[in-house]
């Protein structure tokens, strides 16, 4: 199989105008990354499935992940290839993380295998997939109002009667709980300050 | 005068109404608590959707609050069956991320245990799928019987039947001892046997032929579309196995075959798994041969305040259900995962269960569901 650095440069020829960067995996896993941007994402994963030289007809794993200090989503997308047996190639997407920014291409129409795991990262993280045919909450109920695998999600007192903490039942467990929101932490530095 | 229920149609036909049945999350054959929202026209399904998440626990987020360790439990209750595979997935990912090396008789260690994890899933999962046939007990029974032989072996190793937790990065947690090794051996001289009785059973039983052959259709194309793994997928016909790609462990030097359906039917599906677990046993004949003394973990791992380096990784190993995979990324410090993933086989597997439903009969639904063969611990997380 191509190195990372090799399907990069097929990308760029191929994909007019996306912008593609390696991203290093850990030292001893060896699974560097390309980070292509969201308005060219569909065209390059097409790219990779359908050229000979790669063939990455399966899409084993979708992964979202929250970057808070970064102030960004990112998906990841595993592909490898059953007809050529290679890979993985990491395919990584990111978009801002406010929720109503939060919103990366869907690879549904590519690989039908991203259903229900896009929908997972949809429901837990709420990054919308445009042109899902299906996006809904899958895990979590859907009268649900968050995303609770964000990393500022705070978990409710009582599931049973609070199950969305949000309002005054998220002040309540904020206090309750120790934990100062980031509006709440800005407001109290700069208290500091005077 | 009194209306008639339904209109006569100019042809002779009876119009008539789909109704939308609810298949769950509280019935027997659902394996757990799983929902099917079908739409019926008579007895003909229209549509359907797969509904989860009852026993959702947020799996991912309780490891993330913990050091990567304290998460080998939690992998246990995932595929309550394959708690062995389950560990070792895990364990694979995290040797990956942080370059350990596994000494040798752990390798053949933990490829004796999870071939016996593959060989009591998948007679289990023959005998709950001829359950959901009609024939009550008594294949689900000769398979729990057999499987209590190699439970007692797990409990005997690990002190657990189910929950098994015996991996460790870098190894494995106890030493096979000797006498383990012999049961082991009996376990894979007798096992043939019962398959031969349980195939003589089966196989070729006119009735089980009439209900699964032609039903449930999972073409090639669609099943590598939709990330289908494992067994379900060979069944299509997909050559596609991790032990054979990625050669993980010490599969690469293994001498076994990898059994393809042609039809990719629910029979298919019910005799790939039984010709896995025989080439399971010619694993299990070599591994009990061959393994080596020596330590059976590495010994330059720590246990308290492992940690590993900056970055992300993607582990895989081929479960009895399919590719159980875990991408883990670590931030500064290490100690924790900052984010921790598990790709689940028979949640991917269902992608593709309303396509392998439609045109059926609600009767049917019922063992394609059983053939796709899912666990709820694992599909809800």
């Amino acid at each position: 199989m191509d190195t990372v650095e090799q399907i990069r440069e097929a990308i760029l020829n191929a994909v007019p105008g996306a912008t593609v960067e390696i991203i290093p995996s850990t030292p001893a896993a060896q699974q560097p990354a390309l980070l292509v941007d969201r308005e060219h994402l569909l065209a390059a994963a097409k790219y990779l499935k359908e050229e000979a030289r790669y063939q990455f007809d399966y899409c084993s794993c979708v992964t979202g992940v929250d970057y808070l200090k970064v102030g960004q989503v990112e998906v990841v997308y595993h592909l490898y290839s059953v007809a050529l047996r290679h890979g993985p190639v990491v395919l990584k997407v990111r978009a801002p993380r406010e929720l109503d920014k939060c919103h990366v291409p869907s690879l549904t129409p590519v690989w039908r295998g991203c259903e229900f795991q896009e929908r997972e990262a949809f429901d837990l993280y709420g990054i919308k997939f445009d042109s899902h045919p299906d996006l809904r909450r899958i895990l979590m109920w859907d009268e649900f109002v968050d995303h609770p695998m964000r990393k500022d999600y705070v978990a409710p007192l009582d599931y049973e009667w609070e199950p969305t903490p949000h309002d005054e039942t998220l002040d309540r467990a904020v206090v309750a709980q120790g934990i100062i929101p980031p509006s709440a932490r800005e407001e109290l530095e700069k208290a500091k300050k005077k | 005068m009194i209306q008639p229920l339904t209109d006569i149609k100019p042809s002779g036909m009876i119009e008539t109404q789909t109704i939308e049945v609810s298949i769950g999350p509280q019935h027997p054959s659902t394996h757990g608590v799983f929902r099917m929202d079908a739409v019926l026209d008579g007895e003909t399904v229209v549509a359907l959707k797969p509904v989860m998440g009852y026993l959702h626990r947020n799996h991912e987020q309780l490891a993330e609050k913990m050091s990567w360790l304290a998460s080998i439990p939690y992998t246990d209750r995932l595929d309550y069956f394959n708690s062995m595979t389950n560990n070792w997935a895990l364990c694979l990912s995290v040797e990956k991320l942080a370059g350990i090396k596994v000494p040798e008789r752990a390798e053949y260690t933990r490829v004796i245990v999870s071939e016996l994890t593959r060989i009591l899933n998948h007679s289990c999962v023959i005998g709950f799928m001829l359950q959901d046939l009609g024939a009550w007990g008594t294949p689900l029974l000769y398979a729990f019987r057999e499987r209590e032989k190699i439970l007692d072996l797990f409990e005997s190793l690990s002190g657990a039947r189910m929950m098994c937790n015996y991996m460790r990065f870098g190894g494995v947690r106890v030493d096979l001892t000797e006498a383990m090794i012999d049961q082991a051996k009996a376990i894979v001289a007798k096992f043939p046997r019962f398959l031969d009785d349980f195939e003589q059973l089966l196989t070729n039983n006119e009735v089980l032929l009439a209900r699964c052959q032609k039903v449930g259709i999972l073409p090639k194309e669609l099943a590598i579309n939709a990330s289908i793994s494992g067994p379900m997928a060979r069944a299509s016909g997909v050559d596609y196995d991790i032990r054979k790609v990625d050669k993980y462990g010490i599969y690469g030097r293994l001498d076994f075959r990898v059994p393809l359906g042609e039809v990719g039917d629910v029979y298919d599906r019910y005799y790939v798994r039984v010709l896995e677990m025989r080439e399971s046993l010619k694993i299990l004949n070599q591994v009990l041969r061959d393994i080596p003394a020596g330590p059976f973990i590495a010994p330059e791992v720590k246990l308290r305040n492992f940690k590993i380096p900056v970055g992300d990784g993607y582990g895989r190993v081929e479960g009895p259900k399919g590719e159980l995979g875990f991408y883990l990324v670590s931030d500064e410090g290490g100690k924790m995962p900052y984010r921790y993933h598990c790709r689940p086989p028979s949640f991917i597997n269902l992608t593709t269960l309303e396509d392998m439903c439609l045109g059926h009969k609600v009767a049917d639904v019922v063992i394609i569901l059983g053939s796709v063969d899912i666990v709820l611990g694992e599909v809800d997380r």
